[in-house]
């Protein structure tokens, strides 16, 4: 074997290796130290909010979540019920999904599969651009312009439609009032905010299908759309479902524009064309000014509630994510 | 009837009533860069036609023309004509959706759908309105029988098409291609991520299916084309790097008296 | 040639079927474009309207003024953009230094434990609603500090920039080329050396674009900043330093002034303004709001197109 040439011990090159070297573990230490502490802010975050509101858990149970159907936030008598405002998070955040998918669903097919290849970058990034547009610049516009022009004939239009038919009255039962300042402003709002996620993730999946598929397709005489609708989006369907999910956890958490949009009222009232209040819209409004450390301790619980709400939500949607990214390389290689 | 054609170097002469289909002067451009160039072609009805030749050399588009596979790459150009019993598939007013019924194809990678067997087979007589039950059912028996799928899959009809072995797919894909009754079948490479024994079987499938209908099938394996194919195109890439052909003929006079110098050299292994 | 079954069937109504086939397709992929212009409608009418309110609010009085007491005309937001600025630096200082070195983990070793558990964390991180980072701050630093300060709110906004940064970081470090940080390690240069002075160089300008992405999300956010940085009209940067240097205070006290008061920003000014009755605060709000959205606007757009150019330029 052939002998390598070992620089003396006190040699100043194998000091400086040796003390060069030393400093690979405080590095390693440091950047793990690092991962920890990103780490331990999640844990922190559900912790603090959990010991903070032991006091209204222990006083009100799980009645403090539970539907009921003459919930009672009275911060006066000290009674807290939190599901108007839950039912106000949910009925928003599902109108803004049912009305984001067929919106997201169609721009995402076009950029993927028909947009011609220039636009398809320019084009994706202005939707893209509205996410970054801060959530009270939307209030604001929507409180002046997008609410007296849009909401209000909208609103107008769904109680003229549905506010007669049994059962679907309860949800549309008007007038919507005059400023527009309703359920629906905010569901329409979120939609406009949530689209951009959604449409990126549901393109992206399209993008990552293989080609495969398309060819298989149309090969088979599919017209375009045949092949979008009967192969491409079945094949990337837990994608999409993960990108709404996604969406989803965003309307729920959506302050701001909601805030200045629904009108935040607390009166128990099913239909979406009133005003309502949402969990965020809550906090934002009374949180400053909590007559008590029993009122702190319940609107702490309400942020308890979201961050565990949007903790399952991410859980599933990287599930479904997963998923899809698990089975394309199977595919590739049968 | 076939037998009496007498084959020459240009076999475009013949009695056009008996070609299945044909290219006329057929080339295809991808924006100004000219990938093939003057193809005439003639293909036989209830013949295999095999299209040899070094990779890149263009086999691969010239046979997704005769689908017009090729519409689907935007930049893509094509000139001359392509005639599928006499009528040319590029005309205006032609339906491609019709064309892709009459012409089908079979991919080098098995791509079934991520659906069921079934599913995967019905596929296409759904596209052209075909929804009753026993229809389906009727036409999926048939087309897995066609294809030799049948008996392996016949108790599992409802499972994932992804969930069979890579053979077993690619025959998948056969019946799917099957099912619409098309006239003339395009295969590419249909056997290059097989094993040999799946190989085997889907050679011998052919020799059963050529019965009734048109195969084109596209190889680079030379013993393929020889032990599979009636005829035999050869094509080479020429000085501007655009595809060519520089034979057709029949199999047996490509693999032992090829009238050029460089047929001969690619199917003796002389080549590159 | 016999008809077989299958033709038959097709036979029917093979002409009204392709029709069909035809025209359902048509319509499909028009709505999809004509989806694609709809989502574009808000975009351009936020933009436009924002720009025509704002523009006529702007001017020099806006940005060097302290607001005037309600009633009387003119006065600006300096206040804010102090705030804001001040606000900006604080969130910077906090998600940096800890985002940067778990980014260096994460590209490193992606499928340890720590790794799987970071990217989840991290996932976890972007997905929790901003105003819930406001609570945690609240009840870990407002509480026991007994009052609201710039510095809360700045952590408050470190916490939703982290998940950014990490992101952004670990994927421009994957940009930089195996073969760089092979030549350094082979070259005798200990694992700490080759993270700092090549993989960091030559990702430092994409990382940077990771760090301006961050800034222009905390920039509009103002959910996490309404019970920890809560809002101060009175907060005036050239006040305090004055003052400070005339009483002989040392640097920290004054810096230490600077942070621990509230603050405003601009967002939350926005906010505060937009529900007064008083035409001129509403006035003023457009006037934030045109500042905000083109400061993020541009930011988005400047770093998207310096990723873009990066990624071609890596990818060949």
């Amino acid at each position: 074997m052939k002998k390598i040439s070992v620089p003396q011990k006190n040699h100043w090159l194998a000091r400086f290796q040796r003390s060069t070297h030393y400093g690979d573990i405080p590095w390693s230490a440091l950047i793990i130290i690092a991962s920890f502490l990103v780490l331990a802010l999640v844990i922190a975050i559900g912790w603090m909010l959990w010991q903070q509101s032991a006091d209204t858990r222990a006083q009100f149970g799980w009645s403090f979540i539970l539907p009921t159907s003459n919930s009672v936030w009275d911060p006066l008598k000290g009674v807290y019920q939190s599901w108007t405002f839950i039912y106000g998070t949910l009925i928003t955040s599902l109108f803004a999904i049912i009305f984001a998918i067929p919106i997201s669903v169609g721009i995402a097919v076009f950029l993927a599969e028909l947009c011609p290849e220039p636009l398809r970058l320019p084009l994706g990034w202005m939707i893209e651009l509205l996410a970054a547009i801060p959530s009270v610049v939307y209030g604001l516009w929507g409180i002046f312009v997008f609410l007296p022009n849009v909401v209000v004939p909208v609103g107008q239009g769904l109680a003229a439609a549905f506010g007669q038919i049994p059962l679907l009255n309860t949800f549309f039962i008007g007038p919507i009032p005059l400023s527009g300042s309703s359920r629906l402003a905010a569901a329409m709002i979120l939609t406009i905010m949530i689209v951009p996620t959604i449409t990126a993730i549901s393109r992206d999946v399209l993008l990552a299908i293989p080609n495969t598929q398309r060819e298989a397709a149309m090969g088979m005489g599919s017209t375009r759309w045949e092949m979008i609708w009967q192969v491409l989006l079945p094949y990337g369907l837990s994608g999409i479902l993960g990108a709404i999910i996604l969406g989803l956890g965003r309307a729920l958490g959506e302050t701001m524009a909601v805030t200045m949009v629904i009108g935040n009222s607390l009166e128990a009232t099913n239909s979406l064309l009133k005003p309502g209040s949402t969990m965020a819209s809550l906090l934002a409004n009374q949180f400053k000014e909590a007559v008590s450390q029993l009122h702190t301790d319940a609107m702490i619980e309400i942020g308890l509630t979201l961050f565990v709400i949007t903790l399952i939500l991410n859980l599933i949607a990287r599930f479904l994510v997963w998923q899809v990214a698990r089975r394309t390389p199977q595919e590739a290689r049968a | 009837m076939e037998t009496n054609i007498a084959v020459s170097n240009n076999l475009t002469q013949n009695n056009e009533s008996t070609h299945k289909m044909e290219l006329k002067n057929f080339s295809v451009f991808y924006g100004k860069f000219r990938a093939l160039t003057e193809i005439n072609l003639t293909v036989l009805p209830n013949k295999i036609t095999a299209i040899i030749g070094p990779s890149g050399c263009g086999k691969s588009t010239l046979l997704r023309s005769f689908n017009r596979m090729n519409d689907l790459t935007a930049s893509a150009r094509m000139d001359g004509e392509i005639l599928l019993d006499g009528e040319n598939i590029n005309a205006s007013g032609v339906d491609v959706v019709d064309v892709r019924r009459r012409v089908g194809m079979v991919f080098q990678r098995p791509n079934p759908f991520p659906k069921s067997i079934y599913d995967n087979v019905a596929f296409g007589p759904r596209l052209y309105g075909v929804n009753r039950k026993s229809d389906l059912d009727e036409i999926v028996e048939k087309s897995l029988h066609q294809s030799a799928l049948w008996d392996e899959v016949k108790d599992k009809l409802h499972q994932s098409g992804l969930s069979l072995s890579g053979g077993q797919q690619q025959r998948l894909c056969i019946a799917r291609a099957l099912a619409v009754e098309p006239e003339v079948i395009l295969m590419d490479e249909p056997a290059s991520a097989l094993d040999p024994i799946s190989t085997l079987r889907i050679e011998e499938l052919m020799h059963d299916l050529v019965k009734d209908y048109t195969i084109i099938i596209v190889t680079h394996n030379m013993q393929q084309a020889a032990r599979v194919s009636d005829y035999t195109a050869m094509m080479m890439i020429d000085d501007q790097r655009a595809g060519r052909m520089i034979e057709f003929n029949e199999t047996n006079v490509i693999f032992t008296n090829p009238k050029d110098k460089r047929t001969e050299d690619y199917v003796t292994g002389r080549f590159g | 040639m016999t008809t077989t079954r299958f033709q038959e069937l097709i036979a029917k109504n093979e002409v009204a079927h392709a029709r069909r086939r035809r025209i359902t397709n048509a319509v499909m992929l028009t709505i999809t474009g004509l989806l694609t212009l709809l989502a574009l409608v808000p975009l351009f009418w936020i933009v436009g309207y924002v720009i025509y309110r704002g523009g006529s609010t702007l001017n020099l009085d806006f940005f060097t003024q302290l607001a005037r007491p309600l009633g009387m005309a003119g006065g600006g937001v300096l206040f804010s953009i102090e705030g804001t600025a001040v606000l900006t630096v604080l969130s910077c200082l906090f998600a940096i230094p800890p985002g940067v070195l778990a980014a260096f983990y994460v590209a490193r070793n992606p499928n340890t434990p720590l790794g799987v558990a970071l990217r989840f964390g991290t996932d976890v991180l972007a997905g929790v609603p901003s105003i819930v980072m406001g609570l945690f701050i609240y009840t870990l630093i407002v509480v026991p500090e007994k009052h609201y300060s710039a510095w809360a709110g700045g952590l408050a906004l470190a916490i939703l920039m982290l998940p950014v940064i990490i992101r952004t970081t670990e994927e421009m470090l994957k940009l930089v080329p195996h073969t760089m940080r092979e030549a350094s390690l082979g070259l005798g240069a200990p694992e700490w050396k080759t993270s700092l002075s090549v993989m960091f160089p030559a990702a430092l300008n994409g990382i940077i674009t990771g760090f301006l992405l961050a800034i222009a999300r905390s920039v509009g956010e103002t959910a996490p900043l309404l019970f920890t940085a809560l809002g101060n009209e009175q907060y005036d940067l050239g006040t305090i330093v004055r003052g400070g240097i005339q009483s002989h205070q040392s640097l920290f006290a004054i810096i230490g002034r600077i942070i621990n008061q509230p603050v405003d920003s601009l967002p939350l000014t926005l906010w505060k303004y937009a529900q007064q009755p008083y035409p001129e605060r509403i006035n003023q709000s457009w006037g934030v709001a045109l500042v905000l959205m083109i400061f993020v606007l541009l930011i988005e757009i400047i770093a998207r197109l310096y990723v873009e150019s990066r990624k071609r330029a890596l990818q060949g």
